[in-house]
């Protein structure tokens, strides 16, 4: 074999802390290393150019380039060696910038290491085979989860372009956390007036079937062909009998339960209709407030039902479908807030959430659009804002910025303005933060022109005296103690990952960070696309952001998939399991340990023997490891390949 | 290979291709300089990896071997790593029959996002290793004792 070694500096990245042109020095002595060289930006054009001159003028057969991680630019490479001719697999890659170069400022240490590391590889890549992809069929189905705005934008956006799609979602209603929002910043224009006709689109669209109510029960299967299971969870009512008239909801006598749509502002009935647009606009019974379903004695929504929808027996259904990608596309949740107890939040009834507040100013919320202090239903005049509510607070695990909540409480001061003109609003915070378009001047234009108290500091404690809530707290840019009297105190709580975003994340096999949201490809070049094929992410369950990015995510990641599921035919990765028929004994361990159920028993001659199904194998590897003969061994990372990395560190 | 003769010792990593080795990567990116002991060998997945290979690099001369997977559940692909789990679980157990301190060998996990975690786990390994020293090859009677008690 004669290989090719391309030693990258990547600018200073990696010469920096390397001296790359003696690690190519010493990579020309190598076993089978017949040209090697130094670069200054491999990947760029004129390296990748190079290289191909290079492959042709010494007529290398393999290659070997030292730069960043494969992670990176592994295809990159691939596909360059590929144009010089040569098999996309014989080509390896050490990683001498993330491993070596960016972790350690000891020059000789760090190009020993990157010489050891282009050693490891050029072992490796000795015992390279040629490796060729098999094509399979692609279903030409897309799976979102969630329909939230980011959901319901991936979702028409690929049915628009003439994709079937499945939009799951939690709730019994579409529209997640933007449907309860009153207006949006910085325009102020009206939320369920612009969310409203993409809801009653996705009801509309013919290429979109949506399981409201339902959950990702599991999933199996990989790129182009996910076999997904969606439990639709039991709502008791008949959605093809129900119309959606709500006299149900007017009837039920459990007028006390918990109204989780509007946070709990006010009370409602077992049975409901989220909100007046809800789509799919169609009762369900929540079945720990059901007097039927949990005493045994009711049965008023049966009763005046007018098409007989009600089903007290009904049962959770499960769904089968098979889909060629999927959107993720879960959103957030707000931090647990009742967690600071010197706010007082959840012991006086006067201290609300930011989300409950957005529902009071609601015109269909359960205060009718006037804002009334829970307490007593009394109008407040002075309105205290505490920001950072869970969010930047490394003490309870949050270090992170929510990003929107500067946004919304500049947003609820204007809005708590226009209701009460007689209203004075005071924000406590620790710096406003408002770069986006328009952001900036919005936050101006609440102090400014509506008179909201900018206060800049932390808040230590929020205390009842007499019907008035004392909220004392820090003027840090006066350096003097300040307490406010406030009617009502409103807490901009700050947002997580969604309640279940892990257990989603363990399903689809994609990885999430210690917060729990999930994690893109990269960071800057594959903000939508996950390390698992065919998975996809839009909206606040990749990181948090407001509407507007949602809404462009949820548009990246329709067009990710689109582009994938376009075409007809996938190529499978075709490092995959294999069997030596002659060395396979037939004791089916293999067969036990496949997760994906890739391997079959075949009868060869009379004796039983294990087969890998090509296009079922994802390359784990484990039956390898499982193998009592060796016998079979996954293509580009073989017993032998991984060993003769060990022994080109070990024998020397 | 000269490992830079007493300052560095030969500790060998296989990790994880989706999670470990994009944690190591996410260190990288964040420049959490670390100890440059360690020499990464990428496997699709901890799964993947044959106790053997961990046997080999110690045998063969390696001070200490690190393997890193995925965290448990969050496995790329579903389950590998608890297969992974219990077969290192069982050769740590294992190694001082084999006259190897079983300190030189340890198994953790690292997810992609926890760039900072892996540069903990790369110091406090190296710096086992090196409270250990440079492997002996075969033990002599004074070390075979503290395998023992180890062992015990």
């Amino acid at each position: 074999m004669r290989i090719g070694v391309f030693i990258c500096h990547c600018g200073s990245n990696i010469a920096g802390t390397v001296d790359c042109a003696a690690v190519a020095a010493k990579a020309a002595t190598y076993p089978d290393v017949a040209y090697a060289t130094d670069i200054m930006y491999a990947c760029a054009e004129p390296g990748q150019d190079a290289i191909i001159a290079a492959i042709k003028e010494h007529q290398l057969s393999g290659v070997v380039v030292a730069s960043c991680t494969p992670r990176m630019h592994e295809p990159t490479f691939r596909k360059t060696v590929e144009r010089a001719g040569l098999n996309r697999y014989m080509f390896e890659m050490a990683n001498i910038r993330e491993h070596v170069s960016w972790i350690g400022k000891d020059i000789e240490a760090n190009t020993n290491k990157a010489a050891e590391l282009v050693r490891m590889a050029a072992a490796k890549l000795r015992l390279n085979k040629e490796l060729k992809p098999k094509s399979f069929p692609v279903t030409k189905r897309l799976l979102v989860v969630g329909g939230g705005v980011a959901g319901i934008q991936a979702a028409l956006d690929a049915a628009d372009a003439g994709l079937e799609v499945i939009l799951v979602e939690k709730q019994p209603t579409i529209g997640g956390k933007m449907a309860k929002l009153d207006k949006t910043f910085p325009t102020v224009d009206c939320s369920s007036c612009i969310l409203g006709p993409r809801m009653v689109d996705v009801a509309q669209h013919p290429n979109i079937t949506l399981y409201a109510y339902s959950e990702v029960e599991s999933v199996s299967g990989y790129v182009g062909n996910f076999d997904v299971k969606i439990r639709k969870k039991a709502s008791y009512v008949d959605w093809v009998k129900c119309t959606g008239c709500g006299l149900c909801t007017e009837k039920c006598p459990a007028r006390k339960s918990y109204d989780r749509f509007n946070e709990g502002v006010g009370p409602t009935t077992a049975i409901i209709i989220p909100f007046p647009q809800a789509i799919p606009k169609k009762a369900s019974i929540e079945r720990e407030h059901c007097r039927l379903l949990t005493g045994g004695k009711c049965g008023v929504c049966a009763k005046v039902c007018p098409t007989g929808a009600i089903n007290y027996a009904m049962e959770d259904e499960i769904i089968e479908a098979r889909v060629g990608g999927i959107v993720a596309a879960t959103g957030y949740d707000l931090i647990d807030w009742k967690i600071y107890e010197e706010y007082g939040g959840g012991r006086y009834p006067d201290v609300v959430t930011s989300l409950q507040y957005e529902r009071m100013l609601s015109a269909s919320g359960p205060t009718g659009g006037h804002i009334k202090r829970p307490s007593d239903g009394v109008e407040p005049k002075d309105v205290v804002f505490i920001q950072c509510v869970g969010s930047r607070d490394p003490s309870i695990g949050r270090p992170y910025c929510s990003g929107f909540c500067c946004m919304y409480t500049a947003k609820q001061a204007i809005l708590t303005k226009d209701h009460i003109p007689d209203s004075q609003s005071y924000v406590f915070y620790m710096d406003i933060r408002s770069p986006g378009k328009g952001y900036d001047e919005f936050t101006r234009r609440v102090q400014e022109e509506y008179k909201a108290r900018y206060i800049r500091g932390r808040v230590s404690l929020v205390y009842p005296k007499g019907n008035k809530l004392i909220v004392r707290g820090a003027d840090t840019l006066m350096g003097v103690q300040v307490e406010v009297e406030a009617d009502l105190v409103v807490l901009a709580v700050g947002a997580e990952a969604a309640s279940e975003s892990a257990k989603l994340a363990e399903k689809l096999r994609i990885s999430y960070d210690s917060y729990g949201f999930f994690m893109e490809g990269h960071p800057k070049l594959k903000p939508v696309e996950t390390n698992t094929a065919g998975v996809f992410l839009a909206g606040a369950c990749q990181g948090l952001k407001d509407i507007p990015s949602s809404v462009a995510q949820g548009s990246a990641a329709a067009a990710k998939a689109i582009g994938l599921l376009s075409r007809d035919m996938l190529d499978s990765d075709p490092q995959i399991a294999f069997v030596s028929a002659n060395r396979c004994v037939g004791c089916g361990k293999c067969i036990e340990v496949c997760p994906f159920k890739a391997i079959q028993e075949i009868d060869l001659r009379g004796q039983p023997k294990a087969e890998v199904i090509e296009t079922v194998c994802q390359g784990c590897g484990l039956c390898n490891a499982t193998c009592p003969q060796g016998a079979i061994q996954l293509s580009h990372f073989t017993d032998n390949q991984i060993l003769a990395e060990v022994e080109a560190l070990c024998r020397f | 290979m000269s490992v830079l003769n007493t300052k560095e010792l030969r500790i060998i990593g296989f990790l994880c291709n989706w999670c470990s080795y994009g944690g190591a990567d996410t260190a990288g990116v964040g420049r959490f300089t670390q100890p440059t002991d360690l020499r990464v060998v990428r496997v699709p997945c901890s799964g993947r990896i044959n106790p053997l290979f961990i046997l080999k690099s110690l045998l063969g001369g390696a001070d200490g071997v690190l393997v890193s997977g995925c965290h448990p559940r969050d496995c790329h692909y579903a389950e590998g790593n608890f297969y992974a789990r219990r077969r290192l679980e069982l050769l740590k157990g294992f190694l001082p029959v084999l006259g190897i301190d079983p300190r030189r060998f340890e198994y953790t996990w690292v997810s992609a996002s926890e760039g900072q975690r892996w540069q903990h786990v790369v110091e406090a390994f190296t710096a086992q290793i090196h409270g250990l020293g440079p492997a002996r090859g075969w033990p002599e009677a004074p070390e075979l004792e503290i395998l023992n008690a180890v062992a015990r």
